[in-house]
């Protein structure tokens, strides 16, 4: 078949770029099948070609990092002989088209990536981003969304212990579905996707090959149109039960020593996996697409190669080894089966029975894929979107009504609706339930916990991409600390718009630069993560949401562990930090005021770290009785968060100093680096004395008690009223 | 004592029964893989949570023709103690060692969450270690859990005391809101009319420790060692 214009243009190649392919086959014209795996390979999906010069610019080292960026996951030293592996992946592009399937493919994908590492995975987050409530898509992708994470981590036996979910209007035609999973691995059972050893032979394990999700990673690399809706075909469909069965098969063969390497079928199915594990070792390697198990008959070597069927390993056995592996996987009733070995040629190759149809050298498609240096430009706009002139901001007289408003707002409400909808508690590791600000988890045999979270302010990051990307890592860091976890690292999950808008891609060398001040500030390297360009429609792009995942340590779980709610009565209510007179993007303006304006909160890494620091050391020093990081609401929305302790509510009586600031900056402000935390009256000085060692303004604003919250003579709400306001906004909009 | 633990293929809530079993109760537990066809030695038999085949048909309905439940059923007729809880529940349903069946939830939504549960009896091998009509909380974790029967069932359940645990309010009493599911007469768990098999929709395994901030579901392990002294 001789390769047309049209058929480059098909495949998403540039006239350029498929000239680059034919000098990559020494002269000759590629043919069919060989244009199908450059195109996966080179699509931006697969070789981030408009983002790796940037990438390279994250810090990736730290004393704790196994495992940075390159592997299917990266991995962190947690002592006592364990790791905790983990990733953050993106599935938007297929939960926009078909949410539940998207959705759970996304949670599916991201599972196999840890355990592909030779993790057991033992928890699960998301970042959810949807349209405005008001579009009438919105409802939709969210109950599909909600319930595909649902339909695959339940069925998985692995818990979804925390997230985050916003409605905004910039994802009316692009949802963000953003899924992380933690795994814990001890150091000798870590396992790398590695094709070493000539000769060994490589199999192929989990379901058969279909032709479902062809070309999923070209379709996750281009803009949505009218026509996207025709894609559905590419999305792949999920089946839980076959990957529960690979995670029990995959951990009892990574107990053997027979297994060289292995890596998960995802993106761009057996091509990519084949290629990656060839590349990591500098081998070649050799396939039969006739001796992979089909679905279907009459499927062409082009098809398998594209296919992204899930639930699939590519693993290297040792030789000799293929009959011993074999047995455990039929043992979990899994089809299993010899399709190649690895080669000294440096080539991919793939026979159909025999017969030579694809043959590439493997660095083609790694190393010497394109690599972009997009044009990068300021939008003329920024200007006009950062300015904001705090005198023509009307304070409202109600300021309860404010609260009450904030409190049932969309961002802000409970996200119980959802989190109920997810076993968030299987595994009995689960020691602070999802509604807190980081979930921890324990580490069983140890005296140790994980905390986790996931947090990106996409508004911070669409009026100030540096700032924004800075404030992520900060308030991911935050919410460990003040759960009684030490920040170890991050994955990042990096939502964009199109890399050929040079707009476009100033947001995200900002956002990157921004993130990496932070990075280096906090101490927590960046150990693997996920670029998704191209999330926009044919309108606009989406607000730039570089989401942050990010795993602590809580080095004694019993008596560290440190949650948001008030508890006793007559409790001191500390403040720590300070508030700037600033409205720059806060969730306020959005809801009483209708703008997304001005410039986001400053953020001063060298306080961030004395407060994060000081926080921890009260928490470890035993004094700390509730600790919740101030965020979208500002402190009175902090305040009434930390009211409602699910089953034991209790109010508190509280006076800020007001002299210098604006009422609503005062309540609904969001600055940055504050902490609201409650002790014992008697622990006070000691608290001072540690907070003073970095510097770290301290104020007591009040005390824990009755049945209603009160803020100087601003703020009068009953704890029902905030309840109310606070229970039920998601539920009552999806029941509509 | 010793405690099978079945491990259907799909099955999830396996650690964690394991672990309550061995680490916090201090007792003899082993898993019993579904295709083994013995129950030799053991105690007490556990069907833990989980989805046995993936649920893509009606939960349970494929787990019962595993080789182990004939061994299962024998274990029963002879008087042995079985749980099953949440999936083990719906598997001893379909297996016809329970009357009744468990549909899908009212809302159609999975739900997991802490449940308050009634104790209708403490004369139970199951309950010894609870007073008549304690509240408990525990988490439930299930897409079907609407337990169903006929009139007649559910009269012959009530008449012989076969409902042990219902789900109610913190104060025991017994309303539509405090009703998860949709289960008829709020009915959460029930036993066999000879009170050795016991199935359950809320999860004992996941209150049984301090260190989760609960251990409303220990009496019943505790419950269930006494038995057996």
């Amino acid at each position: 078949m001789t390769i047309t214009k049209e058929m480059i243009e098909e495949h998403g190649l540039t006239p350029e770029e498929y000239k680059r392919v034919v000098e990559h086959l020494g002269g000759r014209e590629p043919n069919y099948n060989e244009l199908g795996v450059f195109s996966v390979m080179w699509s931006e999906h697969c070789s981030y070609k408009s983002s790796r010069k940037h990438l390279g610019k994250l810090p990736t080292e730290g004393p704790a990092v196994m495992q940075g960026p390159g592997e299917n996951a990266g991995i962190i030293d947690i002592g006592d002989g364990m790791a905790a592996v983990f990733k953050m992946e993106s599935h938007n592009h297929p939960s926009f088209i078909e949410p539940y399937e998207g959705a759970a493919t996304g949670v599916g994908g991201i599972m196999r990536d840890v355990f592909t590492m030779g993790a057991r995975p033992v928890a699960n987050l998301n970042s959810l981003r949807f349209g405005a409530p008001g579009e009438p898509r919105t409802k939709y992708l969210l109950d599909g969304v909600v319930a595909g994470i649902a339909g695959y981590g339940n069925c998985m036996g692995v818990p979804t212990v925390g997230g985050e979910a916003y409605f905004h209007d910039s994802y009316n035609g692009n949802c963000l579905v953003n899924a992380m999973t933690v795994g814990l691995v001890k150091h000798e059972r870590i396992f790398k996707g590695t094709a070493s050893g000539i000769g060994n032979p490589v199999m192929y394990v989990g379901s058969r090959t279909g032709r479902d999700g062809i070309h999923g990673a070209t379709m996750a690399s281009d803009v949505f149109d009218e026509s996207s809706e025709e894609k559905r075909p590419t999305v792949q469909v999920g089946d839980p039960f076959q990957e529960k069965l690979l995670l029990e098969a995959c951990l009892e063969v990574f107990k053997t020593p027979y297994i060289v390497g292995i890596q998960d079928m995802g993106a761009a199915g057996l091509t990519s996996s084949g290629v990656e594990m060839a590349s990591r070792a500098g081998n070649g390697i050799e396939i039969d697409s006739a001796l992979v198990p089909k679905r279907e008959e009459g499927m062409t070597p082009y098809e398998v190669l594209l296919s992204e069927s899930q639930e699939r390993m590519l693993l290297v056995a040792h030789k000799g080894r293929e009959e011993d592996v074999a047995k455990i996987f039929r043992k979990w009733g899994l089809e299993v089966c010899v399709i190649g070995k690895v080669t000294d040629t440096n080539m991919f190759t793939v026979l159909d029975n025999g017969e030579v149809v694809v043959n590439i050298p493997v660095d083609a498609l790694t190393d010497a894929a394109p690599k972009y240096d997009r044009p990068i430009a300021r939008p003329d706009w920024q200007d006009e979107a950062v300015s904001l002139d705090l005198d023509e901001i009307t304070i409202p007289e109600d300021l309860n009504d404010v609260l009450l408003k904030l409190l049932a707002s969309f961002n802000i409400s409970s996200r119980r609706w959802i989190y109920e909808q997810y076993d968030h508690m299987v595994r009995t590791d689960t020691v602070v339930l999802p509604g807190s600000d980081a979930a921890v988890i324990r580490v069983k045999g140890t005296k140790k916990g994980l905390a986790m979270t996931v947090d990106c302010n996409s508004r911070y990051c669409y009026l100030d991409p540096f700032t924004g990307g800075a404030i992520a890592v900060a308030e991911a860091a935050r919410n460990i600390t003040v759960s009684g976890g030490r920040p170890m690292a991050l994955t990042d999950c990096l939502n964009f718009g199109s890399p050929e808008r040079p707009g476009v891609m100033w947001q995200f060398e900002q956002s990157l630069l921004g993130m990496t001040e932070a990075c280096n500030a906090l101490g927590t390297p960046v150990i693997g993560g996920n670029v998704s360009f191209y999330n926009e429609n044919s309108e606009t792009a989406i607000y730039p949401t570089p989401t942050i995942g990010m795993v602590g340590l809580v080095d004694d779980l019993e008596a560290h562990t440190t949650r948001q709610w008030f508890r006793d009565e007559g409790d001191l209510i500390v403040f720590m930090g300070e508030t700037l007179d600033e409205l720059g993007g806060t969730e306020y303006l959005k809801i009483s005021h209708g703008m997304d304006r001005g410039m986001p909160p400053v953020l001063d890494l060298e306080k961030e770290k004395n407060l994060q620091e000081a926080c921890r050391v009260a928490i470890t020093s035993g004094i700390i009785r509730s600790a919740h990081d101030c965020s979208e609401g500002g402190i009175a929305v902090t305040l009434a968060e930390s009211c409602l302790a699910p089953g034991a509510e209790i109010g508190a009586v509280v006076e800020l100093d007001e002299v210098a600031l604006r009422s609503d900056a005062m309540l609904f402000g969001e600055s940055q680096s504050r902490i609201v935390v409650s002790i014992k009256e008697a622990d006070l000085d000691e608290l001072k004395k540690i907070a003073a060692v970095g510097n770290v303004p301290l104020k007591v604003i009040g005390k824990v008690g009755g049945k209603a919250l009160k803020i100087n003579d601003k703020i009068d709400l009953s704890l029902i009223q905030i309840s109310d306001a606070h229970a039920n906004t998601i539920e009552r909009f999806v029941s509509k | 004592m010793k405690f099978a633990i079945i491990v259907f293929p799909g099955s999830n809530c396996d650690h964690d029964c394991y672990h309550v079993v061995k680490h916090v109760m201090g007792q003899e537990a082993e898993y019993v893989w579904h295709k083994d066809c013995s129950l030799e030695g053991f105690d007490c038999v556990i069907l833990p949570g989980g989805f046995s085949y993936g649920d893509y048909l009606r939960t349970g309905s494929i787990a019962r023709f595993s080789p182990i439940m004939a061994e299962v059923g024998r274990f029963a007729a002879a008087g042995g103690l079985v749980l099953g809880i949440c999936n083990g529940f719906q598997i001893l349903c379909e297996a016809g060692l329970l009357p009744g069946v468990l549909m899908r939830n009212r809302a159609l939504k999975f739900i997991c969450k802490n449940v308050d549960v009634r104790v209708e009896s403490s004369q139970s091998a199951f309950t010894s270690a609870y007073k008549d009509n304690e509240v408990l909380s525990i988490p439930v974790a299930h897409a079907d859990g609407n337990y169903f029967a006929s009139p007649e069932t559910i009269k012959e359940l009530e008449d012989n005391g076969c409902v042990l645990f219902r789900y109610s309010t913190a104060k025991g009493d017994l309303s539509p809101e405090a009703n998860p599911n949709g289960s008829l007469g709020n009915i959460a768990g029930i036993t066999n009319a000879t009170g050795n098999v016991l199935g359950l929709m809320p999860h004992p395994e996941r209150a049984s420790e301090l260190a989760l901030g609960n251990t409303d579901g220990k009496g019943m392990f505790e419950s269930i060692i006494t038995s057996f002294a």
